[in-house]
Parts: structure tokens; C-alpha cells; sequence
């Protein structure tokens, strides 16, 4: 199989300019990016940079500007609404803040089932899959009949993860899913995206700002930057010896856990900074 | 539930008039005219034709209640399509729908009514399906809001995701969250449309046949002379109606929106109770020199019932003099709080039932705000996590910063400005004359905390409260405000309490640290000390959660087939 799972080609997005007749704020300048079956990509990045813009572009939720989207050799950037509801089926989302992705009035179980329903299963046969969905993110069998609101961060997040995976799908576009949670859940639930990718063998477009987790979840990493990304290649060398000087930055900025260390990094950023390649970053916006 | 039970008499009284009257609503009896309260056959006497007024009171009802039906079907059918459309579809759908309601709302109402009136042939009935539809900007309006707000919700991005039909998304996600609104709106549309019908047929507009509360109040008008009771009882049937639907639109909008029981403010014992009430004598001998001590420190919150529910349970911490103390916990342990108690801008409800908090031996609890005011900006300054909105979006930098300057320190406006450009260049803003010109907005994120970090600093306070300065910002932002601190910090001597979920920065500008969990300090210690070596099992907990920045992802994509198909 030669053709990509997902393949984005010079993609431009646009918001429209604020008053009348403004001009168009482009937000994405171009951006390609390939992801095969079974595989992470990485896309990191800062806010602003336009990452969660490309999320959205791939699921439909924003129209694109120019370029293209092809999901399995089929362009998918103007689809109809009937063809993108199918798409539905194959590629999935998990978003970053689980308070507002999971609707307060509605039990967990009709969350879960809610799409299952649509995609022309029983309601018999719903049932059992939420229970197995369940089970697979970890949560208990009773999560069914309660409300998002009885669960903590990490358990709403499992639910959203639950939901992406419902109609087994290709792709999951992970926003930030880790981003809005505490330390400690953080790692779990990274742990569960790891094990479930590895026994599903779905791909994910992994997005954060956290170097750290997109390092431990991604094959291969592309780092966005105003709208362009300026690197991509295998999550091992672009996250720990990157060539373009922005990923460099990037890298030097993360803390690390270790006063030693970051003993270290401060003083290579440092020198990084002295010798010109950053800016003062106290720009005007 | 009073209101409901005598809407659903009247409404029942109403059904079952034909068979409660003795006189169908338009018998006319001669010797009926203006028959007296209590005449036999006649409870409530006879109008000035001759008709029983005990049955036209009756049928009254259903006129009323009939028109109240009809209004406010109409006015929710319209109002509330088309405001689930243009508030889920916006742009060009939602501008046709505004410009059409918008029409309809200039229009004046009752006017209207009355000249299309050789339209409607005097039926009530036409009538109120126009007025229904005058009061559908109403709803739509309502609707369209609450849609929008709902539109913006993830969890519909989620549903189109999940491939839900748009009809499906609205009638799902969207409908039961405006149906509250809608259903409290709708009973308050039913009075006024009573209101309206019976104005109408008060005015002698509409068809004489049908009984009506308006009509018959307009008969016993001209016949206020001769029986002055006539007039009272339409007017009162009325009265009541209407105060009921209102009455009952309040009801349910308590009952569905659910009345929150008001935190009740718990006396401000902080205040009045002072400090500790058993002085807690043992002090750690290390706290001897430490600049801001806090001990035992207990904080409260009423809960909605009103009992109090511990937020803090004993936390005691001592910043020492130029130190940097990192303060670590994860969400709701308790730390954003303590720093707060340590600033004395806890929130009214909030109350301390034990514990001191010392800033160079002097106790903090229990001053007043005015005492707490010198010693705020002053000795104790503060740096907030979302530097955004602690800038006033109306206001320049500069003039936010001056205004600051001279309540910390009473010097003329002139000075203040002066000094507020050299702080500004000081945090390394690079043309701060530009920059005092500017709107909060025109400015990105790292600056405003530089803004706000140039202001704490600008009466070089022996303590620096920063809570999460820079958890809001990029991480390339994030090194350069640490960096900023650390210089600021080496200049003036300042020490520095940060408040923190991230180990890195502490790791990169702490000296010390303190673990909070569940409103209690579980460990403090050298920052290398701590990382090296944990004592308390959560802390280790926290550590080893940490990612580790040398692992990286090393098994290979996963090749189709060679996943479990599926996952079931």
C-alpha cells in the first residue's frame, strides 16, 4: 500500500478579518504533513502557531483556504456533509478540555452510544460495546448511567478517549488531550493512549506544546511555527538533537525535573540566546 | 404550585361551562336586565341585555384561554425554528433571520391588531395568530442566545465529529438546553396574550358574539351606574389569570433553573477572632529567621448548606529572607489558597478558624483591610497566573501602572510616570514610552507579565507572591519571565513564593520547596534535596509521574494485521 492514511499538501486556512471588508487572517501558510497506518505524528508547537487549526481542518470543523486533504487517496477538503458524517466512522477526536467536550446532560453510556446509534448499530449491540469500551479506557462498568459531572478530569478524559474510539477509527486527532490534566493523571492517561494505539494499531495526530509528551507517544514529530512547520522527521532526533533553530529554542525553553540539568539547559539557552539566533521575544504583537 | 393549581381550575371552570351555566353565554332574558348578585338562576346577575354573567364569565375563559394557546403556539413555533437555525448556522442565514425580526419588532403591536382588522373578520382567533407572531422575536432571540452559547460547546464539535446530523446535533445537544428558557418565557407569553385579547375586546374591536373578559368589563363600564358589581367580577377573573401565569412563569423558572441556595456569607471570623486560638507555642527553630511564616494555617468555606468545609487543614511554611520557595501541588490541594491567605485577599465567605500568618514577626490575621493595604504593593507584592486579566482592557499600560504606583506610594502623577518607564525598561520591555501607550490587547502575554511583574517590583516588597506566573504562558515565553525573576530577584534581594503544578520550574528557580497535598504541606526541603531524595510517599508519587524527558517512543508503528483487528 503506497498511498498514506492521511495526507496534508500545501493546506492554507483563513479566518475572516474583524469589521468590514477586513482582510483575511491566514493562519496556516502551507503546511504538509503524511501519516501512515499505526503511526503517532507528533505536532508541537506554541499557541498562535496554528496546531489545533490543522486538527480542526482535518475533521471538517474549519474550511480550508487552498491545498488539500486526502484520507486514504480520497480527497476529503470539500466533502459534503453526508460523505463527512460517513467519515465520522474512520477519523475521531479527543479534545483537550474534558469539562466542556462531554455535554453535562447526558449520561455516559448515551454519550458513548450516541454515535454508535448513528453509525447503524442496535441499541442491544451499543450497549455491550460501550461496556467493552469502557472497560478497555479503564473505567468501571456502572460509568454507564452516571453524569460527566460525577467524574474527575482524568475519568471525563477516558470517556472522551472511549468516545473517539467507539467506531473503531484510523485516526484520532488528539488535541492537547493531556494538557488540562494534573500530573499525576496526566501520566495514566498518556500510559492508556500508548497501550491503546499499541493493541488497536490507530493512527494519531498527537497535538501539544509539551515536548516531553509528544516525545513518549510519537513516532515521527513535526514542529509548527506561525503557521509553517519548519521540521519534521523521527520523534528521536527532532526532539532531542533538532536542526532548525526555532525546535532548538523550543527544546532549551522546557524545564526539566532536575536541578542539575536544568542547570545545564538554562546556561545552553543562554549562550543560544547571546550568539543571535533568538529574537528578545518581548515583541510587540 | 398554588398558581398551577388555579390556572388548572380556571382552565377546567372554562371546559366545563356548558354544563356548570344554567344560560348559554349570549341568552338574552328580558327580565333578566341587570339582574341583581343572587338572583335566582343568576349567581353573579345579568348584564344590561339580559345575560347571565356567571355563564359569560365562564366562556370567558376559554376565550382567554384559547387566545393564550394560539399566541404562544405561534410565537414558539417561529421564534423558536428559527432561533435554533440562526443561532447554530450563523453568518448569512442568521443576518436574513435577524433583518426579518427586526422588522417584525418595529411594528406596533396592538395598532397593527386593530387595522388589519377587516383582515381577520374580528376572529380572536386571526387576531392572535398575528400577535403570535409579534411576539416571536422574543423567543427567537432567547433561543438564537442560548444556541450560540451552546454552539461554542466542544461537545457539539464532538457530535459533528461523531457524524451526527445537524437535526440530530439540535435536538439532542441543543433543544434540552433551551427548553428551560423557553418553557418559563412561554408562560409569560400566555398572560400577555390574555392581556392583549382582552384589551382588544375592551376596545370594541372583534366580533360582539364572543364572550369575552375585555367585552364584558367594556358592558359593565357603561353600566358602572346602575350596577357598579357588573364590571368586577371579568376584572377579577382577569386579574387573576394573568397573575397567575406570571406567577407560575416564576415558579417553574425557579423549580428548572434551579434557585441556588445563596452562599451565605459566615461571619468574617478571620477578621474579628484574630489570630490563633491556642497559641501554638513549639516553633521550628529554622522559622526563627524566615520573613513571611505561616502556621497551622486552617481555612474554610461554607459549603452551599452553610457548614463550613476545610480547605486548609494545618499548613505551616516559612520563606526566608532573598529565598526562592517553590510551592508544588496539584489542583485543589490548596496552594493557590494559601498564597492567597498570605496576600489577606481571601473571598468574604472564606474564614481562618486557626493559625498565623507572620510577615517579619508581625501577625497578619486579623488587621484590618486598611493595615493589610500599606502592606500589600508594599511589602508583599503579587504576581498572577493570567496576566491578561488582571489588566484593565479599557486602560493603557500606562495609566494602569501609574495609578498603581500612587496608591503603593503616595508620589506625583509626573514621577509615577517616570518611574514607571524605568521599571518598564527594567523587566525588558524594549521602548517603554511606546508601551505605556498601549492597550492591554495591543500587548502579547509575556508582555502584560512583564507589565505586571515591573509593577509588583516597583516598591521593591520584601516578598513576591507569584501564583503560577507562568503556567498561562508558551515555554519560550515561560524561560524568559523565570529568567527575569531570577535577575530581579539577585537585584534586589527579594524573596519570592512561587506557586506551581510544574516541577521544571522549580527545578530551574527554586531553592526550596513545599509539597502541598490536601490543604496540608507534606514535605519541605532543598530543592536538589527533595529531587534526589523524596521523604513522603506523594512526593515520590509526583516525581515519578514525571515524564521522563530521556524516554522516547521506540516500537515501531503498528503494521496492519498485526493489531488485534478491531476492539472488541
Amino acid at each position: 500500500m503506497a498511498e498514506k492514511l492521511l495526507e496534508v499538501e500545501s493546506l492554507h486556512v483563513e479566518f475572516p478579518g474583524r469589521g468590514f471588508r477586513a482582510k483575511p487572517h491566514e493562519v496556516l501558510h502551507g503546511v504538509s504533513l503524511t501519516i501512515d497506518d499505526g503511526e503517532v505524528l507528533g505536532l508541537v508547537g506554541e499557541s498562535g502557531s496554528g496546531k489545533t487549526t490543522i486538527g480542526r481542518a482535518i475533521l471538517g470543523l474549519v474550511k480550508a483556504s487552498g491545498g488539500e486533504i486526502r484520507f486514504q487517496g480520497e480527497n476529503i477538503t470539500h466533502v459534503g456533509p453526508r460523505r463527512r458524517r460517513e467519515l465520522a466512522r474512520d477519523i475521531q477526536v479527543v479534545f483537550q478540555d474534558p469539562y466542556s467536550s462531554l455535554n453535562p446532560a447526558l449520561t455516559v453510556g448515551d454519550i458513548l452510544s450516541e454515535p454508535l446509534v448513528i453509525q447503524g448499530s442496535t441499541t442491544r449491540d451499543a450497549r455491550a460495546r460501550v461496556k467493552a469500551l469502557l472497560d478497555q479506557v479503564g473505567l468501571p462498568a456502572d460509568a454507564a448511567e452516571r453524569l460527566p459531572r460525577e467524574f474527575s478530569g482524568g475519568q471525563r478524559q477516558r470517556v472522551a478517549i472511549a468516545r473517539a474510539l467507539a467506531p473503531q477509527p484510523k485516526l484520532i486527532v488528539c488535541d492537547e488531550p493531556v494538557s488540562a490534566l494534573d500530573l499525576s493523571t496526566q501520566a495514566l492517561v498518556l500510559k492508556l493512549l500508548i497501550d491503546i494505539q499499541r493493541e488497536t494499531g490507530v493512527a494519531f495526530l498527537f497535538i501539544s506544546h509539551d515536548l516531553a509528551v509528544v516525545r513518549h507517544i510519537s513516532h515521527r514529530v513535526a514542529v509548527i511555527y506561525q503557521g509553517e512547520i519548519v521540521e519534521t522527521g523521527p520523534a528521536e532526533i527532532v526532539t532531542s538533537r533538532p536542526e532548525h533553530s526555532y525546535s532548538r529554542r523550543l527544546l532549551l525553553a522546557a524545564p526539566v525535573a532536575d536541578p542539575i540539568e536544568q542547570r545545564r539547559r538554562r546556561e545552553e539557552r543562554k549562550r543560544l540566546a547571546e550568539n543571535g539566533s533568538m529574537e528578545t521575544g518581548a515583541g510587540v504583537r | 404550585m398554588i398558581s398551577a393549581a388555579v390556572l388548572l381550575i380556571i382552565v377546567l371552570l372554562g371546559i366545563f361551562a356548558p354544563w356548570i351555566a344554567e344560560h348559554g353565554p349570549n341568552d338574552a332574558a328580558l327580565s333578566a336586565v341587570n339582574a341583581p348578585v343572587g338572583a335566582p338562576d343568576y349567581p353573579l346577575g345579568a348584564d344590561q341585555n339580559g345575560r347571565d354573567i356567571f355563564s359569560r364569565l365562564l366562556y370567558s375563559i376559554n376565550t382567554s384561554v384559547v387566545s393564550a394557546l394560539i399566541g404562544a403556539a405561534v410565537a414558539i413555533s417561529i421564534g423558536l425554528t428559527c432561533g435554533l437555525i440562526g443561532g447554530y448556522f450563523g453568518g448569512r442565514i442568521r443576518g436574513g433571520i435577524e433583518w426579518v425580526f427586526n422588522l417584525i419588532m418595529t411594528l406596533p403591536g396592538i395598532l397593527l391588531l386593530i387595522v388589519l382588522m377587516p383582515l381577520t373578520k374580528g376572529d380572536f382567533r386571526v387576531t392572535m395568530l398575528i400577535y403570535g407572531v409579534l411576539l416571536a422575536p422574543g423567543i427567537y432571540r432567547l433561543v438564537r442566545n442560548v444556541t450560540v452559547g451552546v454552539r461554542n460547546e466542544l461537545y457539539v464539535d464532538a457530535a459533528r465529529v461523531s457524524g451526527l446530523s445537524t437535526l440530530r446535533i439540535l435536538g439532542r445537544h441543543v433543544m434540552p438546553v433551551v427548553q428551560g428558557p423557553v418553557i418559563i418565557s412561554t408562560a409569560f407569553l400566555m398572560g400577555s396574550a390574555i392581556g392583549v385579547q382582552s384589551g382588544l375586546a375592551f376596545l370594541g374591536v372583534g366580533s360582539t358574539e364572543v364572550p369575552s373578559f375585555g367585552a364584558m368589563i367594556a358592558y359593565g363600564f357603561t353600566n358602572l351606574y346602575v350596577d357598579s358589581l357588573q364590571f368586577v367580577w371579568p376584572a377579577l377573573m382577569l386579574g387573576v389569570m394573568t397573575a397567575s401565569f406570571v406567577l407560575f412563569g416564576n415558579s417553574l423558572r425557579d423549580a428548572l433553573e434551579g434557585a441556588r441556595p445563596k452562599a451565605s456569607s459566615v461571619s468574617k471570623s478571620a477578621g474579628s477572632k484574630g489570630p490563633a486560638r491556642h497559641e501554638q507555642a513549639p516553633k521550628n527553630p529554622g522559622d526563627a529567621d524566615a520573613l513571611l511564616s505561616i502556621e497551622n494555617l486552617h481555612l474554610t468555606y461554607p459549603d452551599p448548606s452553610g457548614t463550613p468545609k476545610p480547605v486548609l487543614n494545618g499548613v505551616s511554611l516559612a520563606v526566608r529572607p532573598g529565598e526562592t520557595m517553590g510551592l508544588v501541588g496539584e489542583s485543589g490541594s490548596g496552594k493557590t489558597q494559601t498564597a492567597f491567605a498570605a496576600l489577606g485577599v481571601l473571598p468574604g465567605e472564606a474564614s481562618i478558624p486557626e493559625g498565623s500568618i507572620k510577615l517579619d514577626g508581625r501577625e497578619l490575621i486579623g488587621l484590618s483591610e486598611r493595615q493589610l493595604r500599606g502592606i500589600r504593593g508594599r511589602d508583599i507584592a503579587y504576581v498572577p497566573q493570567e496576566p491578561m486579566s488582571n489588566l484593565d482592557p479599557s486602560f493603557t499600560i500606562g495609566a494602569q501602572m501609574v495609578e498603581s504606583l500612587r496608591a503603593a506610594s503616595s508620589v506625583s502623577r509626573s514621577a509615577a510616570r517616570k518611574r514607571a518607564i524605568e521599571l518598564l525598561g527594567h523587566v525588558g520591555i524594549a521602548d517603554p514610552e511606546r508601551t505605556m501607550r498601549l492597550y492591554p490587547h495591543q500587548i502579547s502575554g509575556g508582555m502584560a507579565q512583564r507589565v505586571l511583574i515591573a509593577t509588583a517590583v516597583a516598591c521593591r516588597p520584601r516578598v513576591l507572591i507569584a501564583d503560577e506566573p507562568t503556567t498561562a504562558l508558551d515555554v519560550t515565553i515561560q524561560a524568559e519571565i523565570l529568567d527575569l525573576l531570577r535577575d530581579l530577584q539577585a537585584e534586589m534581594g527579594m524573596a519570592i513564593l512561587l506557586v506551581t503544578h510544574n516541577f521544571g520550574v522549580v527545578a530551574d528557580i527554586c531553592e526550596r520547596m513545599a509539597v502541598m497535598q490536601d490543604g496540608r504541606v507534606v514535605e519541605t526541603g532543598d530543592v536538589a534535596e527533595v529531587f534526589r531524595n523524596p521523604q513522603h510517599p506523594y512526593t515520590q508519587k509526583l516525581l515519578a509521574s514525571i515524564l521522563d524527558e530521556s524516554v522516547v517512543r521506540d516500537d515501531d508503528r503498528v503494521l496492519a494485521g498485526e493489531s488485534s483487528e478491531g476492539i472488541n
